[in-house]
């Protein structure tokens, strides 16, 4: 398990629960957190469960693949160095803490 | 397999590919799933994965299910296929990888946001026409024509000769069934529209600045021959037109025989899009992909060998009671997100957004325009292999 906090656009906080294997965007979903849409279902095509992640766990993440990477060039709200698909982003328990911010807007 | 793996699993006679089956799929595939999440069909003498944990287990696994064996009956191991394989939807990784990044280039949501004025005013002109008429045949008159004029515009293929993309594509599809005799007709059918196909992958044809002509520079730039440039410009005329064609039509129909859920969508236009999506999970137009192991692996408890086909009713997946309320329900309000009907994985639909637009520019014209929706005579089902569609829907529509 891993404590998830999703930060909404106008400083609304939600920590969250997340069992091991799950991914951020699915976590979001299922909790009622909003801000992430997910329309693709998790398969890195919408860009539509954009987040920043806070620096300090940025590291910790799987790198960016080549998809992933055009796809948050592509996204609606601004790129910035921490940005990630929450739909790539799997929780585990090296995760317990997560802070992700999510974007004025995902579509 | 063997026969002793065989009696470790369930095993069913029905036959997926029967008329029968195929006008009224879903009480046999209820059957079936209920039999279990793998039975094996033994007259096509394959697997039948029918829930949708074990359907979204098996696409995103593609080390152990491959899609380079075919992802329809035949097995390209043992057998010829019909055309040239797909570098996207019948490869594995790494060839599969780098495909998938050359069209993806051209088909992100910037391209896709770019294409909504359009085709949203395409749409509206449409149904403006529409509504003057008072009633229509939906499939020939919107469903075909929309994706035929916006969509083919956009991807850059001349006017003339543009039906030859319904045609193509649902031989395409008739193909990834048995070579029965409706495969030998749309084989036959289809040599012509095979041919313009086959023209019109390459650059020569393609209106400079289109989706097809980017993605031939695309695949260039990516390292690909020419020839495999215009095979990847193949899996945009084979997949992007005729899908989108038959999801559209089926929401319609969906949404004629249920006037609560128009009334809904009437009220409330931006529902368009979740209404499209739901319609995708009720009336799945692929219903069925195949995969072939790798290796022997379990799944859901059964023991599959090495060369096993699997046919994933991915129509199944979305309406499995295990995953969805009230499955057989068509609710426009619910969240269809996590249906199997773009797939799921590495082969996710690349056009997904591109058909998300579609049908949300369609659905919220006609939410705009029209009062009421309704049946004006029998719709006429195609019985085809793979696809789940209308020929003919007659409806009737009053302006509001
Ligand atoms: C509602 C309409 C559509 C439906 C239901 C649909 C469905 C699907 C499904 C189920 C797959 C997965 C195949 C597999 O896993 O083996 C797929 C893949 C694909 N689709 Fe679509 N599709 C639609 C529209 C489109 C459009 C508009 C395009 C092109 C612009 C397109 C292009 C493709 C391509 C190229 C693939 C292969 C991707 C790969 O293997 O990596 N599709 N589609
Ligand atoms: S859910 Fe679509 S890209 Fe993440």
């Amino acid at each position: 398990m891993a404590l998830v906090t999703y930060i909404a656009a106008d400083g609304r906080a939600t920590a969250v629960e997340l069992p091991a294997g799950t991914t951020v965007k699915d976590g979001a979903l299922q909790n009622g957190v909003e801000g992430i849409i997910g329309e693709c279902g998790g398969n890195a095509m919408c860009a539509t469960c954009h987040v920043y992640v806070d620096d300090h766990w940025l590291a910790r993440l799987a790198v960016i693949e080549e998809v992933e990477d055009a796809l948050l060039d592509d996204a609606v709200s601004p790129r910035r160095h921490n940005s990630r698909l929450g739909c790539q982003i799997r929780i585990s328990d090296a995760l317990d803490g997560l802070v992700v911010r999510m974007p004025e807007a995902q579509e | 397999m063997s026969v002793l793996d065989a009696a470790a699993a369930p095993v069913s006679d029905l036959d997926p590919y029967a008329e029968e089956f195929l006008r009224d799929p879903y009480p046999r595939q209820q059957q079936l799933r209920e039999a279990g999440a793998v039975v094996w069909l033994s007259r096509h003498r394959l697997w039948a994965v029918t829930r949708h944990e074990e359907v979204d287990t098996v696409l995103r696994d593609p080390q152990t299910y491959c899609s380079s064996r075919g992802v329809g009956l035949a097995d390209f191991a043992r057998e010829t296929p019909w055309r040239p394989p797909s570098l996207l939807l019948e490869a594995d990784p790494p060839q599969h990888t780098a495909a998938r990044h050359a069209i993806t280039a051209v088909l992100g949501p910037r391209t896709v946001r770019e294409m909504r004025q359009a085709f949203e005013s395409r749409a509206q002109q449409l149904v403006e026409e529409l509504v003057r008429g008072g009633s229509f045949d939906a499939i020939h008159d919107l469903a075909e024509r929309f994706p035929l004029t916006a969509m083919s515009d956009q991807i850059g293929v001349p006017q003339d000769g543009r039906e030859h993309l319904l045609v193509y594509g649902a031989l395409a599809f008739q193909a990834f069934g048995p070579r029965n005799e409706r495969t030998e007709r749309s084989l036959r059918e289809g040599e012509q529209a095979a041919a313009w196909v086959a023209e019109h992958t390459r650059l020569s044809e393609l209106r400079p600045g289109g989706l097809g002509a980017r993605i031939h520079a695309s695949a260039v730039e990516h390292g690909f021959s020419e020839q495999h440039a215009e095979l990847l410009v193949r899996s945009v005329l084979t997949a992007g037109i005729d899908t989108t064609v038959i999801a559209i039509g089926n929401a319609l129909w969906l949404l004629a025989r249920h006037p609560e859920q128009w009334a809904a969508l009437r009220d409330d236009p931006s529902l368009a899009r979740t209404a499209f999506e739901e319609g995708i999970r009720v009336e799945t137009p692929i219903q069925v992909f195949c995969r072939t192991t790798t290796r022997a692996v379990q799944l859901a408890g059964v023991p599959l060998a090495e060369g096993d086909k699997l046919l994933l009713l991915l129509a199944g997946a979305n309406r499995d009671p295990r995953r969805w309320e009230d499955p057989e329900r068509f609710e426009i309000r619910r969240s269809a997100s996590g249906h199997v009907g773009f797939g799921a994985g590495i082969h996710a639909c690349v056009g997904q957004m591109i058909a998300r637009l579609e049908g949300e520019a369609v659905l919220s014209a006609l939410a705009a325009r029209v009062q009421t929706l309704e049946p004006a005579g029998e719709p006429r089902r195609l019985i085809h292999n793979t696809l789940r569609a209308l020929s003919s829907l007659p409806l009737r529509v009053v302006a509001r």
